[in-house]
């Protein structure tokens, strides 16, 4: 932990999904302290967020969460010199009802302190947990975030320059971990119930499909090339389990998964390959999936890139990579107003 | 001691700012639910108009509901972060409370009845009392034609007030002895909470902002919503 450098010190305040997550961070690369509570338990027994259930939950962490934060920060008091010079939060996008929390909290911080607020992009912030933990990353960068609500490869050409190389087109990676995993009883979140079993199975056991994956990336139409498709995947795993009802269940987890690691990996060695990046990275829930991070790493070296596959903990939705988001945002565009409200589509600002 | 409150259970979002002295400095905004929009600005705005800095707030008061959901939310949310960031204790008033108050010159049963949307009411009954108002039944999620039978059966003269008695006045209009107030009184009031507040924080009721809790009066919707899951990463 070096010594905080004045007007840097940045509160995150992340509450978009189902994670209360507070975190102070010094100049996008110091992590002083991460509090992530999570409501995973409070959701599984009905296989996915339910929204209220989030909404009271994030604001019943609220206080906890804060005072831990700026306690493991070493912040007594927040006001004066050594205290916090920025409060950043999540406005979108996400579940508008959680969203609103962190947002509101945030903005009374702001005011309390007398310093800036700073609306942050949920996806920016994505983008951003892996240089909190490989801070000299270079420059374009092809970033592959997947999660429960996402699934999208992104060129990162320069700090807050982004291009759209592709996104889903009906489900998330993460939705159809879900979806699969409630199919086979195997409970919620999807993920890691899925990759879990998937170690005691064939991954070759059955051939499910890999949509808009070919030998030949040119022979897809331009707006397909990067594209992601989830939804023929799930009905195909459920039909055959429905026709097939003694398949294992090990095998059809393994198999399922292989089909989406596929998908995912091969595009993003097509994105590496064609724009001349030379790092790629993973971000999301879904990046903690232990085939996808062996198999994205295995691709980079392929690829002659350098491959930076983030810890599991700054995949899955934590503050501090709303904290470096600020960061950036607060050196290029200066403080949000404190009319920002909480925007559930919110997209990420992208450059043509 | 100088109290901060904060009113979002309504269609309205409020913030008031006062103390021994009374209410120095409030502000109310209504238009379409953007309270998470509105409410920062205002409290900036009242702290002005009040002269003071957020610092010398002693404590924070805030209504607690029953209220629209969301709305309800982003006031608690923004008190209880003022609370923990001052390092003050707050003071939870209910909304129909809020309501209740200002009628409190009337004799009559003081019933306020907020829209709770889906054909339904969050009410109470109040009666004035020495210095204020008393809760004599407990708040309640119900319909109109349940409201309209308790009073049907209590049979005495009762001023009705709220959004949800405006909404619903047709179910109201043919009951024996009931008035209905206007517009003006339809609303939870910041000022009420911070006059409420004030008694309150004169015999020390406060609690810590880690200790508030919401009222809510029902169960969460355990709907998974996929497509709006789908919004968030
Ligand atoms: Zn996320």
């Amino acid at each position: 932990m070096g010594d905080p450098s004045p007007g840097n010190t940045i509160l995150g305040v992340e509450t978009s999904c189902d994670e209360t997550a507070i975190a102070v961070v010094e100049r996008a690369s110091v992590v002083r302290s991460s509090v992530v509570s999570s409501q995973v338990k409070q959701h599984a027994e009905f296989g996915g967020v339910v929204p209220e259930i989030a909404g009271r939950a994030h604001v019943r962490e609220l206080v906890p969460v804060l005072a831990e934060a700026l306690a493991t920060a070493g912040i007594d008091n927040a006001i004066g010199p050594d205290g916090v010079d920025a409060v950043a939060a999540t406005t979108g996008p996400g579940l508008v009802g959680s969203l609103l929390v962190g947002v509101s909290a945030a903005k009374a911080l702001s005011l309390v302190w007398g310093v800036p607020f700073v609306s942050v992009n949920h996806l920016e912030a994505h983008l951003y947990a892996s240089f909190l933990e490989e801070p000299d990353l270079e420059l374009p960068l092809v970033v592959l975030l997947v999660s429960g609500g996402h699934t999208m490869l992104v060129l990162m050409e320069g700090h807050g320059r982004y291009r759209l190389l592709g996104s889903t087109l009906d489900d998330a990676a993460g939705e159809a971990y879900d979806k699969v995993a409630r199919y086979l009883g195997l409970g919620y979140p999807g993920g890691p119930a899925i990759d879990a079993l998937a170690v005691d199975g064939d991954p070759t056991a059955f051939d499910y499909p890999r949509a808009l994956v070919q030998e030949n990336p040119d022979t897809l139409p331009d707006d397909r090339r990067y594209a992601f498709s989830f939804s023929g995947l799930k009905t195909a795993v459920v039909n055959h389990v429905r026709n097939e009802p003694d398949a294992p269940t090990a095998d059809v987890a393994a198999s399922f998964q292989a089909a989406v690691v596929d998908a995912l990996v091969t595009k993003a060695r097509w994105a590496v390959e064609a724009t001349g990046a030379v790092g790629a990275c993973l971000g999301g829930g879904v990046a903690a999936n232990s085939l996808l991070r062996d198999r994205f790493a295995g691709m980079c070296s392929e690829a002659g890139v350098r491959p930076f596959v983030p810890s599991r903990a700054m995949c899955t939705d934590n503050a501090a990579m709303v904290a470096a988001a600020g960061w950036w945002r607060l050196q290029s565009d200066g403080p949000s107003p404190l009319d920002v409200g909480a925007d559930p589509n919110l997209a990420l600002p992208l450059i043509n | 001691m100088l109290i901060l409150g904060i009113e979002s259970a309504g269609a309205q979002v409020g913030c008031a700012v006062g103390g021994h002295e009374g209410v120095l400095a409030s502000a109310h905004a209504g238009r379409g639910r953007r309270h998470a929009e509105a409410l920062a600005p205002q409290i900036d705005f009242v702290r002005r108009q009040a002269g003071i800095e957020l610092s010398e707030v002693g404590a924070v008061a805030v209504d607690v509901g029953p209220g629209l959901f969301t709305g309800l939310r982003v006031g608690i949310a923004t008190a209880v972060a003022l609370a923990q960031g001052l390092g003050v204790p707050m003071i939870p008033v209910p909304s129909l409370d809020l309501m209740a108050f200002p009628a409190r010159w009337t004799t009559r049963l003081i019933v306020p009845a907020l829209d709770a949307r889906r054909g339904e009411l969050f009410t109470a009954l109040f009666r004035r009392v020495p210095g204020g108002i008393q809760r004599v039944r407990d708040a309640n999620v119900c319909t109109p034609d349940e409201l309209s039978a308790e009073l049907e059966a209590l049979d005495e003269p009762t001023l009705l007030l709220g959004d949800g008695v405006l909404r619903h006045a047709d179910v109201f209009a043919s009951l024996r002895g009931i008035e209905m107030a206007e517009q003006g009184l339809a609303n939870p009031s910041a000022r009420a909470l911070v006059q409420l507040a004030h008694a309150r924080a004169m015999r020390e009721e406060f609690v810590q902002p880690w200790e508030l809790e919401p009222i809510y009066l029902r169960q969460p919707d355990a709907q998974i919503n996929w497509s709006t899951r789908a919004g968030g990463a």
